[in-house]
């Protein structure tokens, strides 16, 4: 305890010292980027997977070399550097950061190193070649870019959001999409090289990559800037993006027309309950999805011949033994070539057959509840094998599993998220989404905590209401027990 | 008239020789009660005289049916030889999910294919003649295990059954609740019901039964008139058997 109280005082001299100081003690600039984001901004070497590749590191390279110290790279998600940065995790971000008014209200931004047009790549062919004649079409690009901030102030386009910067062409060159809106470095890397796709518009805006520090790290800042500008007075800038074959530096255009500030109003707040219905549509159809086909995976593993029960057993075990993710992305990016599902559906497909293996499971455990008598009285009645599972056995197993049945509800309403990584915008994106816009995470933070209790804790009620009536009749029914 | 044969009946589980070549005879009409130590193979031979368990060797003929060794439990002959004999077990074994009229009229809709109403109608009609006019809508959770007994009776009656097999029905019961359904059965024994009771009720054995069987490490040891059987058997394992009963 004393350690730590210790251990804060110091911290806090240390900030108080300066950002610069500490760095300079440390004898490291840290600096934070996403391994995901690929080439050509920091990615591993293909021959020699130990050391980075990227111009960014190269950059990192020459700042840490002006400030008299080493550059540590530290991995983070994309999506999440800045709150990472505030955080305190690493000194700065640098990762293709575009320089927009959302990020300057939570981060103090360098100059600019590298000037970038965002473009607007189609397929081959295609006749719409301008942002204003795609009116409503549907257009894909980054969540949380300058693109996706320029598709938004532009009406009657349909956005499509992405995790990644791969997704967005191959959908595009799939026809998921009409066009894909992003900066020029990604569009001649992940988009021009693609044999189908041409670039439509080369100049839709201009805008620029700048490295993030925490607000109030002036000193951090302005060394950065320094130092910087010596790289580019000294032509260095210049080379390492030579190297890297990066589209040629444009002039610096005029500056983005700054936002107005979106607030949390009613418009945010419709937003959201747009969110909401997604999730309860793909929950409530993946769940309509998951029950019958696990009660068919468990009639297979319990009466099935024997190819009939393997074939159940193994489903059983792939789905719960992998990744939901892996499985959204599978089907929806994987199988593209073969079945080709809109986003919605692979999204209520893909968790349906998830599920469906935890409802086989549920299902089995139910028929197993039943007494051994059930099947034999329903025989002696002359019933068929049918006949005995359709009146006597599946009603009564149906009764024992709706509980966990509505349990598993619960689970998917909240695993429904998840579906946000093949572009469906449910409530947890949609939240991420406005929290950006308005700089602020609390409030939807807190609506969306509330939509998703307003959705399962009714749920919740039912399951224990269920459950409570369930008990109520095994146990005036002893005398069966008894009687076995 | 003879409702049921039985020549050489054989049945083994693995090594142990439950049924070690029965022959046995019964008349249409005659209630028989099969008595004897516990493993002795009574219920093993109910449950193949229905085909709920298959018989190794032998023969059968019931209700007109005649069933050979080793026949897969959903043979087609199987299911016109059920819709002919009715089966009451021990473990009650009413549907627990629909009501005591809806457990008596399922078979007689879903298998005799007779009209709803017509079922319903005669689905009440039976559980009036075991005493249960009041509780036609009660759940087998509502109902006592002699309750629950005398629906499971009605159930098997609502199939026009030829023959009746019961499986230790008041094994499970309270005394009490022993003689309402005993009470049931002796009416059944005297409308003519031709009826096979695996039963530990001596009493019942002795008023009800045209004739006692008793079955001892799978050989039918006895087979006579109540008196005769329970008074003076002729073999050393059935006097042992009533001296310890």
């Amino acid at each position: 305890m004393l350690l730590l109280g210790w251990n804060a005082l110091t911290c806090a001299a240390l900030i108080a010292a300066g950002a610069l100081a500490r760095i300079e003690k440390r004898g490291e600039l840290r600096w934070a980027g996403d391994l995901q984001g690929g080439e050509p901004y920091v990615y591993r070497n293909p021959a020699d997977p130990s050391k980075l590749d990227g111009f960014e590191v190269e950059i990192a390279e020459g700042l840490a070399k002006r400030l008299g110290v080493r550059q540590r790279f530290v991995q983070n998600d994309w999506s999440t550097l800045i709150p990472s940065l505030v955080r305190g995790d690493f000194d700065a971000a640098m990762n293709g950061i575009e320089d927009t008014p959302a990020l300057r209200a939570q981060a103090l931004v360098t100059r600019p190193y590298y000037a970038f047009s965002e473009q607007l790549v189609v397929r081959r062919g295609f006749p719409l070649r301008t942002l204003a004649a795609l009116h409503g079409h549907r257009v894909g690009t980054l969540s949380g870019s300058l693109a996706h901030a320029i598709l938004r102030e532009t009406p009657g386009i349909q956005i499509v959001l992405y995790g990644g910067q791969e997704e967005p062409y191959r959908d595009l060159e799939l026809g998921r999409t009409d066009a894909v809106l992003l900066d020029s470095v990604i569009a001649s890397r992940y988009g021009l090289s693609k044999p189908g796709l041409e670039l439509a518009d080369p100049d839709v805006a201009r805008g620029t990559y700048v490295i993030a520090v925490r607000l109030g790290e002036t000193g951090l800042r302005d060394a950065l800037d320094g130092a910087l500008a010596d790289l580019q007075a000294r032509g260095q800038l210049e080379s390492i993006f030579a190297k890297y074959h990066l589209p040629p530096q444009l002039a610096p255009g005029a500056e983005v027309p700054a936002q107005v500030h979106a607030r949390f109003d009613a418009a945010q707040v419709l937003l959201f309950l747009r969110g909401a219905a997604v999730t309860l549509l793909v929950s409530i159809l993946a769940m309509a999805l998951a029950v019958p086909l696990g009660l068919l995976l468990a009639l297979a593993r319990v009466y099935g011949r024997p190819l009939a029960r393997g074939s159940a057993h193994w489903y059983v075990e792939l789905f719960r033994g992998t990744p939901v993710l892996l499985q959204l992305y599978l089907l929806y990016y994987g199988l593209a070539p073969l079945v080709h599902l809109d986003a919605l559906t692979a999204a209520i497909v893909g968790l349906g057959m998830n599920y469906a293996a935890y409802e086989a499971e549920v299902h089995r455990a139910a028929l197993g509840a039943i007494p051994a008598g059930q099947a034999e009285a329903a025989a002696a009645l002359g019933l068929t094998r049918g006949q005995q599972l359709r009146l006597v056995l599946l009603p009564q197993a149906l009764r024992t599993a709706l509980p966990a049945m509505t349990n598993d509800l619960i689970s998917l309403l909240k695993d429904s998220s998840l579906v946000s990584v093949i572009t469906v915008v449910e409530l947890t994106k949609q939240m991420t989404i406005t929290a950006v816009d308005v700089r602020s995470w609390a409030l939807p933070g807190l609506l969306c905590a509330a939509l998703y209790f307003g959705m399962s804790y009714p749920l919740a009620r039912l399951a224990a209401r269920l459950e409570a009536r369930l008990g109520a009749q095994e146990g005036s029914g002893v005398l069966r027990e008894a009687a076995a | 008239m003879t409702a049921i044969r039985v020549q050489a009946l054989r049945k083994a589980h693995g090594a142990r020789q439950v049924l070690r070549g029965i022959d046995a005879e019964v008349k249409g009409g005659e209630t028989i009660a099969l008595v004897g130590p516990s493993g002795g193979g009574k219920s093993t031979f109910l449950r193949c005289l229905n085909g709920l368990t298959c018989f190794d060797a032998g023969a059968v003929r019931i209700a007109g049916v005649d069933l050979q060794p080793r026949m897969p439990p959903d043979a087609p002959e199987l299911r016109s030889l059920r819709a002919r004999v009715g089966m009451v077990f021990q473990s009650l074994n009413l549907f627990p999910h629909l009501t005591a009229i809806e457990n008596v009229a399922l078979a007689p809709v879903h298998v005799r294919k007779e009209p709803p109403e017509a079922a319903r109608g005669r689905a009440a009609e039976l559980l009036a003649r075991v005493g249960l006019a009041d509780r036609v809508e009660a759940r087998p959770a509502e109902l006592s295990g002699g309750q629950q007994q005398r629906v499971a009776i009605a159930r098997a009656l609502a199939m026009h059954p030829e023959v009746l097999l019961l499986d230790e029905p008041t094994s499970a019961l309270d005394p009490q609740m022993r003689g309402e359904v005993l009470a049931v059965l002796r009416d059944l024994a005297r409308s003519g019901m031709t009826m096979l009771v695996v039963t530990h009720e001596m009493a019942f054995a002795r008023i009800a039964a045209s004739r006692v069987w008793v079955f001892d490490e799978g050989r039918l040891v006895e087979d006579g008139p109540p008196a005769q059987v329970c008074d003076s058997p002729r073999s050393d394992r059935a006097r042992a058997f009533f001296a310890n009963g």
